[in-house]
């Protein structure tokens, strides 16, 4: 299979385009304009429509008009693009609409920088909007694995007839790497039969999120904490990265787990046996894989381009079991394989 | 193919304009044409022509953990600000490759393996004056061995294929940049 060598915002774009995703809106803003870049030019040759919205609160309503009717749909942004839009994603998830919205993170709040954070892991995870709903979410750690996982995003979007975030930074965004696009296996999926495509000869459908009878509502809210569980049971995924004999585990997602991998290998050529615990999906989470490990394993490592996010969630798989230390760097700053190395060696050193 | 393990990175760092982005995309594609891992970050901060600019490759037989790298193997360097700015950061014995046509400070360090090429002139030489990053570009893979003229040629007109005009001009200020090494 021929190797491309791509960012990953067009590795993104390209594999949302291979896995049947129509229509784009969007609305600009670094560090992932190559998604729009390329949706502009590719989309019209696949007769399928780009169109760049007024803003990002239009965009997302637009992701909700097409999804209603049917479409495989898509929409990217970085952070405070991202924050623009929470209130249509409540929207697409109350209405329980399949999209994919990509978030190539940046340093923040506010309107921070361009470089690349994890600051938005809560947002992103814990709801977003308003309402009791989640996301799932996924975090890619290669430009190879933003394909996979871009081209699976849809599929599950469909699935569970829920919004389905890809969690990147600036760097998987901005980087390149060699890429192969496999032809994913047809995934059997239920008929849209829900979808607004003009009702002639059936019973009209409805996509709406209003529901002001409150004992309806508490239904709509349990149907969808159950889908929620069944994510949970069936959607968590990870990578174990050398764990298997590690007296330290790290925990890391995105591209700081890869920037982890190479100080792990200069650990172990030191001789400290260290691993790590990559969240694939940080919704669902991967709370047994770190209930698990903490049996063993009485040190974790969490690091993130934040000031501590994703430690909370580790802290809730481990459950006390082992002690849980953060390292962290923020505002674009990007840890480095050398600043992880001597962290780890920190801890090692204290007596446990 | 018999090849003994590679594992290196580079980080090259100039003026925005003066094509180190293209010539560190050029280096990983051609890299990845001769099946090693490889990759390409840019510097992405608001930069524009005449400001600075760079970019991290890292080429592996080995999947590539971080593409981030603090003290790289190797530096171009084409401007002043440049050493200024990465000179503290190369490894000890590290091979610095520099501009001497522009980059006129002195290098302080002296654990350093120095290639000093006057990649403007040569580029002029060889008849494509915006070629000096072809030029210090052939300087690098001929003092790593890590491609060949071949190999450059073929990655320049399979990735930049719109382009090939300039395929030969390129070529020769490549060749011209490989007598430096």
């Amino acid at each position: 299979m021929d190797k491309r060598f791509m960012t990953g915002n067009e590795a993104i774009a390209e594999a949302a385009l291979q896995a049947g995703c129509r229509y784009y809106f969007g609305y600009p803003i670094t560090p992932q304009n190559e998604i729009p870049e390329y949706m502009s030019r590719r989309l019209p040759e696949v007769g399928g429509t780009f169109l760049q919205a007024e803003s990002e609160i239009a965009a997302i309503y637009m992701v909700y008009g097409a999804s209603g009717s049917g479409a495989r749909v898509m929409t990217s942004s970085s952070s405070p693009g991202i924050s623009l839009k929470q209130e249509g994603i409540s929207y697409i998830a109350a209405g329980e609409l399949p999209c994919v919205i990509a978030n190539i993170m940046r340093g923040g709040p506010g309107l921070g920088g361009i470089q690349p954070s994890q600051a938005d892991y809560f947002q992103a995870v814990k709801g977003g909007g308003h309402g009791d709903y989640h996301l799932l979410v996924l975090a890619p750690s290669t430009v190879q694995e933003a394909v996979s996982l871009t081209m699976e995003s849809f599929d599950l979007a469909d699935k569970y007839r829920n919004p389905v975030m890809l969690l990147g930074d600036g760097f998987i965004g901005q980087m390149m790497e060699p890429v192969v696009f496999e032809k994913r296996p047809a995934v059997s999926l239920p008929a849209k039969d829900w979808a607004c495509t003009g009702a002639k000869g059936r019973a009209s459908n409805l996509v709406k999120t209003l529901n002001l009878d409150p004992a309806e509502l508490e239904k709509h809210n349990i149907k969808l904490y159950e889908k929620y569980q069944k994510m949970r049971k069936d959607e968590v995924r990870l990578e174990n990265y050398l764990t298997d004999d590690a007296e330290v585990v790290i925990a890391a997602y995105g591209s700081v787990a890869r920037i982890a991998k190479t100080a792990i290998q200069a650990l172990r050529q030191k001789g400290i046996k260290v691993g790590m615990i990559r969240p694939i999906s940080l919704f669902p989470f991967p709370y047994q894989a770190f209930a698990d490990i903490a049996k063993r394993v009485k040190k974790i490592l969490v690091v993130e381009m934040s000031m501590g996010q994703m430690i909370e969630d580790v802290k809730l798989g481990v459950c006390g079991a082992a002690q849980v230390s953060f390292y962290g760097r923020v505002g674009g700053m990007v840890p480095s394989y050398e600043e992880i190395v001597a962290e780890i060696e920190k801890l090692v050193k204290v007596a446990p | 193919m018999e090849r003994k393990s590679i594992c290196t990175n580079v980080i090259m760092a100039g003026f925005g304009g003066q094509g180190l982005m293209f010539i560190g995309k050029l280096l990983a594609y051609c890299a990845m044409k001769r099946g090693l891992n490889v990759t390409w970050i840019p510097s992405y901060g608001p930069e524009m022509r005449g400001g600075t600019a760079n970019c991290t490759v890292v080429i592996s037989d080995q999947p590539i953990g971080s593409p981030v790298i603090t003290s790289p193997d190797a530096l171009i360097i084409m401007n002043n600000p440049s050493l200024e700015a990465f000179e503290p950061r190369i490894k000890t014995d590290g091979l610095l490759f520099i501009n001497n046509n522009l980059v006129t400070c002195q290098i302080k360090r002296k654990d350093l393996q120095v290639i000093s090429v006057p990649a403007n002139d040569a580029a002029v030489e060889a008849g494509e004056k915006k070629a000096a990053n072809m030029v210090i570009l052939g300087t690098y893979v001929a003092r790593t061995g890590i491609l060949t003229k071949e190999d450059v040629a073929a990655g320049f007109k399979e990735f930049f294929g719109a382009k090939t005009e300039y395929l030969a001009s390129n070529m020769q200020a490549l060749e011209k940049g490989m007598s430096y090494a």
